[in-house]
């Protein structure tokens, strides 16, 4: 199931990244880790991931949620992720392409997210999880692209572990 | 012994004293379960609208207060399972529409006594600006009276905030917002403004106050006045529900110091506005 999803996303990602001239676009290889927890209930966080630029709108690059229910129901959580929820998500329609994807378990995660052409400037790649019955963290990596290249790492403490960013041409 | 007897009376005293002003700072408020949804068009808030000492906590007689709901589209809608308890009155708030949606409670009450064949009679209970007329019998001389308008709101957005609900009617003390107040987060400032019968009105005092006293043992208040424009601006450090009140009602006299000679009551202005609104902040 999760597999299933993950290959969609990826999928996707091939596509729009394939679409665009890749000298005019830059990829974000993103791990995730999501952390093990030994609690009564537990249920896969959602997760927001957006990039943040002074003076640009943010812009959403992957949303994990309960996809698969009827009638859009996973949506009517998105606001949980509040500070993606406010800063961009809010404006979306779900499912989104290229965005929306499954819940994931816990476990590290690679990702690769076609960013389009991001220009040298110092940008925010930011993580937020939210999970149901659990806590909500958000993690930052401040990162300075130059030449379409650019790394970051940062770790959350609860419902987030680390998170690693590298910006490839 | 003696001294202790002599503490528990001035106590006593005090306490004697302090029923009108108690009575007074009984605070009114609505409370929603939450204000941000995501805008699928079949979402359901309910809301508590009580009175209260302490925010928010449910300890006074509830009021059959009769709450009017602002559609994002500018039209009015209808709560729901509206019901009212001994302690609140409850309803819900079915959000088929995008965008804001405001709830208000809006109060008003007549205070005031008149003088019929020489005899000083009080205002009854319940007289309202519209009723006062046949309040007052015929032949009645020396009307002293006070206007009380109070308005209570919340609001709540289903995605994308909008503006339509915040279109001032003109009348009694009403907010306009800079910031959304369903886009408020911790430690960011937002800017209010406060129009009376329209205008922008200075010099008002504006009193902030986070839910939860009772377990958090401090009264965290935010005190502000509103500028030249009507507009105040303040920062909720912590996310959470707030209270916000502004109101024309003069400031309370400081209490005189033991001893002294207790000056009469000041007069009742002619007429009070009372603005009070719940605000959901979220963590940063």
């Amino acid at each position: 199931m999760q597999i299933r999803h993950s290959l969609i996303l990826t999928g996707v990602a091939a596509v729009s990244a394939g679409a665009a001239s890749p000298a005019l676009a830059e990829t974000l290889d993103l791990t995730v880790t999501i952390p093990r927890m030994s609690v009564a209930e537990y249920h896969s966080p959602y997760v927001a991931i957006w990039l943040e630029k002074e003076g640009a709108a943010p812009r959403t690059l992957s949303v994990w949620y309960d996809i698969d229910k009827p009638k859009n129901g996973g949506t009517k959580w998105l606001r949980d992720i509040r500070l993606w929820w406010r800063a961009s998500g809010r404006t979306l329609q779900f499912p989104a392409d290229g965005i929306s994807g499954a819940t994931r378990a816990p476990g590290t995660h690679k990702l690769a997210l076609p960013a389009g052409k991001l220009g040298n400037g110092a940008y925010t790649l930011v993580v937020e999880a939210a999970r149901e019955s659990g806590g909500r963290e958000t993690v930052r990596l401040p990162v300075t692209v130059s030449g379409g290249k650019g790394s970051a790492k940062a770790a959350g403490t609860s419902e987030l572990g680390a998170v690693a960013l590298t910006v490839k041409p | 012994m003696n001294k202790i007897r002599t503490s528990l009376l001035v106590a006593a005293a005090a306490a004697t004293l302090a029923i009108p002003t108690l009575a007074s700072a009984a605070r009114m408020w609505m409370l929603p379960s939450e204000t941000m949804f995501a805008g699928n068009g079949d979402e359901w808030a309910t809301v508590d609208f009580a009175i209260s000492s302490d925010l928010f906590y449910f300890d006074h007689p509830a009021q059959p207060f009769e709450p009017v709901l602002f559609a994002p589209d500018g039209t009015q809608a209808e709560v729901e399972n509206k019901a009212k308890g001994r302690l609140r009155t409850t309803f819900d708030v079915h959000l088929t529409q995008k965008g804001t949606y405001k709830v208000a409670v809006l109060t008003n009450a007549v205070f005031g006594s008149y003088v019929l064949n020489g005899e000083e009679k009080r205002l009854p209970r319940g007289v309202t600006a519209e009723t006062l007329a046949q309040a007052i019998p015929a032949g009645a001389t020396d009307v002293k009276t006070s206007e009380m308008n109070g308005r209570v709101e919340t609001f709540l957005t289903a995605g994308v905030p909008t503006d339509t609900v915040f279109k001032p009617t003109g009348k009694g003390l009403e907010m306009v917002p800079i910031t959304h107040p369903n886009d408020l987060v911790s430690g960011e400032a937002a800017t209010f403004q406060f129009l009376l019968d329209g205008k922008p009105v200075a010099n008002l005092p504006v009193a902030v106050i986070a839910g939860g006293v009772r377990y958090s043992g401090a009264l965290k208040e935010i005190s502000a006045k509103t500028g030249a424009d009507g507009k105040v601006t303040f920062t909720l450090p912590d996310s959470g529900m707030y209270w916000l009140n502004v109101t024309t009602a003069p400031p309370r006299p400081a209490p005189a110091a033991e001893g002294a000679p207790k000056g009469p009551p000041p007069p009742r202005p002619a007429r009070i506005d009372n603005y009070v609104a719940t605000l959901e902040v979220l963590g940063a």
